[in-house]
């Protein structure tokens, strides 16, 4: 069981550095969502400082939306997701592991932009390593909250816009414990509850998305 | 089994037949028609005319009886929807899944109405439209997840398949509701609006209490004629092939 675990990330890691140049769109996705901002409400610094935090976790969680939908796309298409549900090994653990990774050929890469739009936005640098912490605890919880969304819509022809109306909702929570993290963080503030509870919602959502997946993906395919 | 009556289980049974229940709705939904008439003239009356204006807020409060039953009904709704997920999914029961998709889009309009008449009400009593405040996000979060199970399953071709990922949806939906209420609850203690002093919640009297409870009561039925006509018509098209639908038609031609 756990040596298919690691096999499926195994796979979906080496079908992904295969493609190198689709890896890097979501960070580029991200940088330039980021950009708009400025450009959109005026480059006064002090205004741009007070939406930081903000701004940036509005575009991780468009830039984490836009790559769902390659979750389970390409296994959907070659038939390969079909052959996962035959196995003989529990679906939901198959699952966690593509969702982990999923998680982290795009998620993980959304930490190497952070110190560059925090920069760009005048985040003050306190506030840098929260929100690292913020990245790496809730990146992959958006990861894991949009594969239920990506599970249910992946046998649509164009399932990409009710995606993200099924995700959306679900993804608030998030957006605002890790947004608020970093805004208090960027004034001094202690930040110990909003990580607790971004790390408690990262848990539960490990141990209970794969199975509302697994059964979404059997309905899906059928 | 065992421990739920042979009665109740037959009823449980001869209900889920599409046949019977169609029936069944029929017969039924004149007695709530009327039901729902007599709460809605009742409450509109006490609430209206009986009830004393607010000394606060004069007659203007008086949108509640509209606002109130709606915001009860809009979460009462999604978790009743939530139950018949369960029910769908779990003993795979047909009518489960009819239900919850006619209750889908009578959710969404409670909670549209809950939204609109909590901003008619707004504009007055606090100056502005709309104010982030925590109950009218989450109202407007829960607005958009119903959204999303009708749009879910208008977007899948089998209507079979479909009943089942919105089951799915509406479960996963529910354990997100409480969760989404406390940190909007949460986000809103530390955003504090600046124009907005929310008047202290007075004790309600009495006089205002019962049309109040009449009016939620009426919402109750209303609910139910509309979830029953919504699940006749999904059923005709449901099972439009079938034998009894085509007697059906044959006895109204």
């Amino acid at each position: 069981m756990i040596a298919a675990f690691f096999a499926v990330i195994r796979r979906d890691l080496l079908l992904a550095f295969r493609r190198r140049a689709e890896m890097a769109n979501p960070l580029f996705f991200f940088v330039l969502v980021v950009t708009l901002f400025p450009l959109a409400v005026g480059a006064q610094p002090h205004l741009l400082q007070e939406m930081a935090p903000g701004v940036i976790w509005v575009s991780a969680l468009l830039a984490a939306l836009l790559s769902l939908d390659g979750m389970f796309r390409s296994d959907f298409e070659d038939g390969s997701l079909e052959q996962m549900l035959l196995s003989s090994q529990p679906l939901a653990i198959l699952v966690l592991g593509k969702i982990i990774a999923h998680w982290l050929v795009t998620g993980l890469p959304l930490l190497l932009a952070a110190p560059l739009l925090a920069m760009f936005l005048g985040l003050p640098e306190q506030a840098m390593g929260t929100l690292w912490l913020t990245l790496i605890l809730a990146t992959p919880l958006l990861s894991l909250i949009g594969a239920i969304g990506v599970a249910l819509t992946v046998g649509l022809r164009r399932g990409g816009m009710i995606l993200s109306l099924l995700v959306l909702p679900l993804y608030v929570p998030v957006l605002i414990f890790a947004s608020s993290a970093v805004g208090r963080a960027a004034e001094g503030l202690p930040v110990s509850a909003q990580l607790n509870i971004l790390l408690a919602m990262l848990l539960a959502a490990m141990v209970l998305v794969p199975l509302p997946t697994s059964i979404a993906l059997k309905m899906s395919v059928n | 089994m065992s421990v739920i009556p042979a009665s109740i289980g037959r009823f449980f049974h001869r209900t889920a037949s599409p046949p019977y229940f169609y029936a069944l709705a029929d017969k039924l939904i004149p007695w709530l028609t009327a039901i729902l008439l007599v709460l809605l003239v009742c409450g509109l009356y006490g609430g209206l005319y009986l009830a004393p204006s607010d000394y606060q807020q004069g007659d203007s409060y008086r949108i509640i009886y509209i606002h109130v039953p709606a915001a009860w009904m809009s979460l009462f709704v999604y978790v009743l929807m939530a139950v018949m997920a369960g029910i769908a999914l779990v003993w795979r029961m047909k009518l489960a899944e009819v239900m919850l998709i006619a209750s889908a889009p009578v959710g969404a309009g409670f909670t549209f109405i809950a939204l609109v008449t909590g901003s008619l009400w707004g504009k007055p009593m606090w100056g502005t439209w709309w104010v982030w405040d925590a109950r009218l996000t989450f109202e407007l979060i829960l607005l958009f997840q119903y959204l999303g199970v009708v749009s879910l399953y208008s977007a899948i071709e089998d209507k079979r398949s479909a009943a089942k990922e919105v089951a799915i949806l509406a479960l996963v939906g529910v354990v997100n509701v409480p969760i989404i209420h406390y940190s909007v609850e949460w986000w809103s203690t530390l955003h504090q609006g600046p124009t907005v002093t929310k008047l202290d919640k007075p004790s309600i009297h009495v006089t205002m209490l019962i049309p109040l409870l009449l009016m939620a009561l009426a919402f109750k039925f209303y609910y139910l004629i509309a979830v029953l006509q919504n699940a006749k018509l999904e059923l005709l098209k449901r099972e439009s092939s079938s034998q009894w639908v085509k007697n059906l038609l044959e006895k109204k031609a």
